[in-house]
């Protein structure tokens, strides 16, 4: 065994069983060790996570009733439901991933299609960046302090403005990202058949990244249909039904936090049903995603 | 095993190129493509130097060499290719059709109509059979529905893929197998009616049979095309090629007709390279 390793002649002592043997325990004890923290945090973080979804399915499905989906938000002890949270929520997320996916699409294939290591390129990239990680409520903010104030009041628009901005940076970073998977070589044979870059982009390129990009688009959207702070200082919550951009809107998150917060029961359990219905719809997205990911050409 | 400097080499280029001159006057009066003293930079590093040749009309001329040695290069100087990239650029002339392509006035879109590309790896687009190669047609061409539908399926059959695929015109392209993709790239190259065809080692990454195929249709090709080939099988130039370049470090060491090159070549470092003893 030990002559082996000695068929090339080294410098040094030769191995030496004890030593090997003792070397070999410590190892052992190490990864003994390692293995049980890694299993404990992540023991810690299943049961963290369960017992949330537990509890949220749990007083969620209580609460849930065709009522939440027919009649509107309304005083407590009378019988109110979730109806123009829903369609607020809906409205302004859609609105706002409509106007935001074209801009970060555009802006994405500027990065990775034109500007590539530029240094307009990279200051894009870099603010687009911090903007992806900026907290929501200084979005809401800005938003507050160029739309509501101004134009007098909180509305739907403003709504859909803050959450447009959130949707931008969440696609220029997909659409970039999906842009490089493409490899150079598919762009030069389109280039090759005497194409202007303009077609390669628009007729192959984005066909081939297609799937990536609408997945970056469905977290988006479900992104901003759970976002609350940016809402708060825009389109404020509307306990009436309204369908009206330019006044104060409703959304479930914004009812979640107004309700959860109160001391009425009703109101409470509309709240988890509020919840439910969020975490449900952000589940299908995500799951939406993954598929169409999955069958990326 | 000396590497030779760089004058005696020149001298070597300059000289068989000229004894090709004297060789085949009448092949040289049909050049397709003439290159004359072409340099190219990637940045600051000059890969190829002093190139000249003629590539004639409707013969292939096959390309080979150790890897980095320019002939890759040279095939993308011939569309301009590199025009992709910044900070790659080439002097001197390749002449076509009396023009001089790699001057800055040069239209790259009409000139890659003329120069179609084979790539190593098959390149078929995201997206069905038909448009495929209707894709490159419609880049240059208006034509009717039918007179496409005829185009195409000519372009498919001179590439010998037509009685594989036409039952299944309107299925993604991404289904048809490594061999059949590199067909139908062919087909999508010939689709434009180019005047020359550029393949970069066209057969790298096929299966023999495949490769086979491949070999064959470029036999039969050059009846109505121009043909350059670059590859690192020497057995494939051997059965590919009319006349065969070898390039070495970004020189061209020596041209000739591929049973001369093969069998009695001029230059030493041929020599030792076609018997295996580097590269």
């Amino acid at each position: 065994m030990s002559l082996a390793f000695s068929s090339v002649s080294h410098p040094g002592p030769r191995r030496d069983a004890a030593t090997a043997a003792r070397l070999g325990a410590s190892r052992k004890r190490t990864d003994r060790i390692i293995r049980s923290l890694c299993l404990a945090a992540t023991v810690i973080g299943l049961v963290l996570l369960a017992s949330i979804l537990i509890t949220l399915f749990y007083r969620g499905f209580e609460a849930m009733s065709l009522r939440v989906f027919t009649h509107i938000t309304a005083p407590p002890g009378s019988e109110g439901g979730l109806l123009n949270a829903i369609v607020g929520s809906l409205v302004q997320s859609l609105i706002g991933t409509a106007i935001g996916t074209p801009i970060g699409m555009l802006v994405g294939t500027y990065l990775a299609e034109y500007a590539e290591d530029s240094w307009l390129g990279n200051a894009v990239r870099f603010v687009s960046d911090i903007l992806l990680s900026a907290p929501s409520i200084l979005i809401g903010l800005f938003v507050y302090q160029i739309l509501v104030l101004p134009f007098g009041g909180f509305s739907g628009w403003a709504g859909i403005a803050a959450l447009a901005i959130i949707v931008i940076p969440i696609v220029v970073r997909t659409t970039e990202d999906m842009l490089q998977l493409i490899p150079n070589t598919l762009r030069e044979a389109v280039v090759g058949l005497g194409a202007p870059k303009w077609k390669m982009i628009v007729l192959i390129c984005w066909r081939a990244a297609l799937a990536g990009i609408i997945t970056g688009i469905l977290l988006a959207v479900a992104r901003v249909a759970g976002e609350t702070a940016p809402l708060l200082f825009t389109s404020l919550g509307n306990n009436a039904w309204s369908t009206d951009l330019s006044k104060p809107m409703s959304s479930l998150p914004v009812t979640i936090y107004a309700f959860a917060g109160s001391p009425f029961e009703d109101w409470i359990s509309l709240a988890w049903a509020g919840a439910l219905l969020i975490t449900l719809g952000v589940l299908g997205l995500n799951i939406l995603a993954r598929t169409l990911l999955r069958s990326r050409i | 095993m000396s590497l030779p400097t760089e004058t005696p080499s020149q001298t070597a280029a300059t000289k068989s190129f000229g004894g090709m001159q004297a060789r085949s006057e009448a092949a040289l009066n049909n050049a397709r493509v003439a290159i004359r003293n072409l340099d190219f930079f990637y940045g600051d590093n000059r890969a190829l130097k002093g190139i000249n040749l003629i590539l004639p009309d409707r013969q292939v001329t096959g390309m080979i060499g150790p890897s980095g040695c320019g002939k890759s290069t040279l095939l993308r100087v011939l569309n301009r290719m590199y025009s992709l990239y910044p900070g790659q650029r080439a002097t001197g002339e390749v002449m076509m059709d009396g023009e001089n392509i790699i001057a800055s006035s040069t239209d790259l879109n009409s000139l890659r109509a003329k120069v179609g590309m084979v790539f190593q790896k098959p390149t078929p687009f995201p997206m069905t059979i038909y448009e495929n190669i209707a894709f490159g047609v419609r880049l240059h061409e208006k034509l009717s529905k039918a007179e496409l539908g005829e185009r195409i399926e000519w372009a498919l059959t001179r590439a010998a893929i037509w009685n594989e695929v036409k039952d299944r015109m309107d299925r993604s392209a991404l289904g048809l197998s490594g061999g059949q993709q590199q067909r139908l790239c062919i087909a999508r190259t010939i689709a434009v009616r180019p005047e020359v065809i550029l393949f970069d080692e066209p057969t790298s990454a096929l299966d023999p049979i495949s490769t086979l195929k491949i070999e064959e249709l470029i036999d039969e090709l050059k009846r109505d095309f121009t043909i350059a080939i670059v590859t690192h099988n020497m057995q494939q130039a051997a059965r590919c090629a009319d006349q065969v370049a070898f390039f070495y470090l970004g020189e061209l060491i020596e041209v000739a007709p591929a049973a001369q090159l093969f069998t009695a070549p001029k230059h030493p470092k041929t020599q030792e390279y076609i018997t295996g003893r580097f590269g």
